[in-house]
């Protein structure tokens, strides 16, 4: 069952970490490296969002567009329509945050294989507070048609991700988050746009997470197999198009789902999920993340502690829910 | 496509394609009339005359590109692209119906030799210019131009001025772009909406080569576009002031005729009025 290698030391003190948005920044360069059609734009915020990689090896293929993040989407797409692959980056408030029509317009519906690159999104951003904390993007992305939507769990992950979208014709978001977070992966690891995958076994509730919340639910899955409970671990880097095979057998398996995503819950991968197993195969579903509010400053982890998405919480969480007998009523 | 068009044979030819516009819209029972015909001669100085293009083949590498950003306008393209063979002209007929390549805004997708999908004001200048900004920096093709059609309603939206700096920043001199200046938008004029004063001095600002021209007038659209490519160091803006409606008196000028489509006797009227272009235009003023 098992398809995913994790990092051996993940669970060690002194894991290695490394913020999401440097492996795009390097997965960015090692693209152009590939493909010459690969072109760069950014609004204002270069080094913050790791292009800066691709701006000193290529110079000739990077467009800075100035804070002006309409105007970044619609030039991608010209670009686009002139043969090129262009990466559209800003932070995830502002991109796709200011510019969701013309991502739908110029992008989606145009059918141009643009990549929209949000970085510093969710909660983990900190002490910029709300206006910064970007938690509606999966939501406002994954409902466009035609976009496809990827969250990499570390900066391995995105540096694959970021190969694997550079390739595949299509409209993308890839959502990256500012800080350090622990390497969950090893480069052996596999990662296909669309593919879910088993990361820890286990028959009583399964453990959905996106982007780095992976790493929380596997903290968490120890905390609950010292209480009695054997969670299974699903990554699902690719919000959309959704592993649906591959949710709906880890459901049908242990009857029980928990989505984890640093997102707004309503719309966003939990909203997802929710979807497809109202539809398909009704189960017991809780949902973790921001639960519709806003966020607010302060340090990353306090944050983290506050708003219940660590690891240890999420423990609890589940583990309430896990116990809840008034949720099984699957007769059908 | 063959041997170039004289100046009396492309107003026949805009004509021509106003008459498309009506019955078309006519057909459709809803879509922009106002704007439509007033950039009949735009587009057809730039589809007969101007632009570099093979119908038969959209995609060739090698093609001048135009980008229509207030897509609302796009029956006129439409005209143009079906008279130019972009596809049959009974086509015209199903126009905003279901399951026709001719959406009620153009859509990219649906219909070969479209080069972007608009509707939504303000993107499609970022479009042209993106498009611009490869021909000159990436692809070394100094020969090729992007054309881009603005309303002037259109440059309300901040995108507009976002995409003027970018162009002016980058020197885009292969961008030549044209606002429809007709002064009208859905709630009155555009001074009265949200005036846009000094709209040369705006543009110069900017870093554009800045041509104010008559915009129903084909000589004067073909000597601007001319100037906008001899000018290697800038973006071109032409102004082109056009008249709301022009061709039929009883839509001229007229705020109502931006988003309406004319009933039978409208467009039976409308056509009549098209059919005399002959006798008011021979060789006058207009020549």
């Amino acid at each position: 069952m098992l398809n995913y290698q994790l990092n051996p030391d993940i669970f060690n003190d002194d894991v290695k970490q490394e913020p999401v948005r440097l492996g795009f920044g390097k997965g960015l360069k090692a693209a152009g490296e590939a493909n010459d059609k690969i072109v760069a734009l950014c609004a204002d915020l270069t080094e913050s969002t790791q292009v800066h990689l691709f701006r000193e090896a290529f110079p000739e293929r990077f467009i800075e567009v100035g804070i002006a993040e309409q105007n970044l989407v619609a030039v991608a797409s010209g670009l686009a329509r002139a043969g090129k692959i262009p990466f559209a980056s800003s932070y995830a408030a502002f991109n796709p945050g200011r510019n969701w029509e013309q991502v739908k317009t110029t992008v989606c519906l145009n059918d141009q294989p643009v990549k929209i690159i949000g970085s510093h999104a969710g909660i983990s951003v900190g002490p910029d507070g709300a206006t910064h904390q970007m938690l509606e993007d999966i939501a406002l992305m994954r409902v466009l048609p035609n976009m496809v939507v990827v969250v990499p769990g570390d900066s391995i992950e995105a540096e694959k991700a970021t190969r694997a979208i550079a390739e595949n014709g299509k409209p993308c978001y890839l959502r990256l988050a500012r800080e350090k977070t622990p390497i969950i992966s090893v480069e052996e690891t596999p990662f296909e746009i669309g593919k879910a995958y088993i990361v820890r076994d286990g028959y009583d509730v399964s453990l959905m997470g996106t982007g780095t919340m992976t790493y929380q639910l596997l903290v968490a899955a120890n905390i609950l197999s010292e209480r009695g409970i054997n969670a299974e671990v699903v990554h699902v880097p690719t919000i959309k198009p959704l592993d649906n095979d591959t949710i709906l057998d880890s459901a049908r398996r242990t009857g029980r789902v928990v989505t984890a995503e640093e997102a707004q819950i309503n719309g966003g991968f939990g909203g997802a999920v929710s979807e497809l197993l109202s539809e398909q195969l009704p189960t017991p579903l809780l949902r973790i993340g921001i639960q519709d509010r806003f966020g607010e400053s302060g340090a990353p982890l306090e944050l983290f502690d506050y708003f219940g998405l660590t690891g240890n919480h999420i423990a609890d969480k589940v583990e309430k829910f896990v116990h809840n007998k008034a949720q099984y009523h699957r007769e059908y | 496509m063959g041997g170039k068009l004289s100046l009396v044979q492309l107003q026949h030819k805009a004509n021509e394609l106003r008459e498309d516009v009506i019955t078309m819209l006519n057909a459709a029972g809803s879509g922009h009339t106002a704007g439509s015909l007033g950039m009949a001669d735009i587009l057809t100085a730039l589809y007969f005359d101007i632009m570099n293009i093979d119908p038969k083949n959209p995609d060739w590498a090698d093609r001048d590109v135009f980008f229509l950003s207030n897509g609302h306008t796009v029956p006129i393209q439409y005209a143009a692209m079906a008279e130019a063979g972009y596809f049959p002209k009974e086509e015209l007929l199903t126009l905003r119906k279901l399951g026709s390549r001719l959406q009620g805004h153009p859509e990219r997708t649906k219909l070969p030799g479209l080069e972007n999908t608009s509707g939504p004001l303000g993107c499609g200048l970022s479009q042209a210019a993106g498009y611009a900004y490869s021909l000159q920096y990436l692809d070394d093709s100094k020969h090729r131009f992007a054309y881009v059609i603005m309303g002037d309603g259109e440059l309300d939206e901040g995108n507009v001025w976002e995409a003027a700096m970018f162009a002016g920043k980058y020197k885009l001199s292969q961008l030549i772009a044209f606002v429809d200046r007709n002064n009208i938008q859905i709630d009155g004029t555009t001074e009265e909406v949200m005036p846009l004063g000094d709209l040369i001095g705006k543009w110069e600002s900017f870093g554009w080569h800045v041509i104010e021209i008559d915009g129903n007038n084909i000589e004067s659209i073909i000597d601007a576009v001319k100037i906008g490519k001899a000018v290697t160091n800038r973006p071109t803006m032409i102004i082109a002031q056009t008249i709301p409606g022009k061709g039929v008196d009883f839509m001229e000028y007229d705020c109502k005729w931006h988003g309406v489509a004319p009933n039978d006797d409208q467009a039976k009227a409308a056509m009549s009025e098209l059919s005399t272009f002959d006798d008011k235009n021979t060789l006058g003023d207009n020549k």
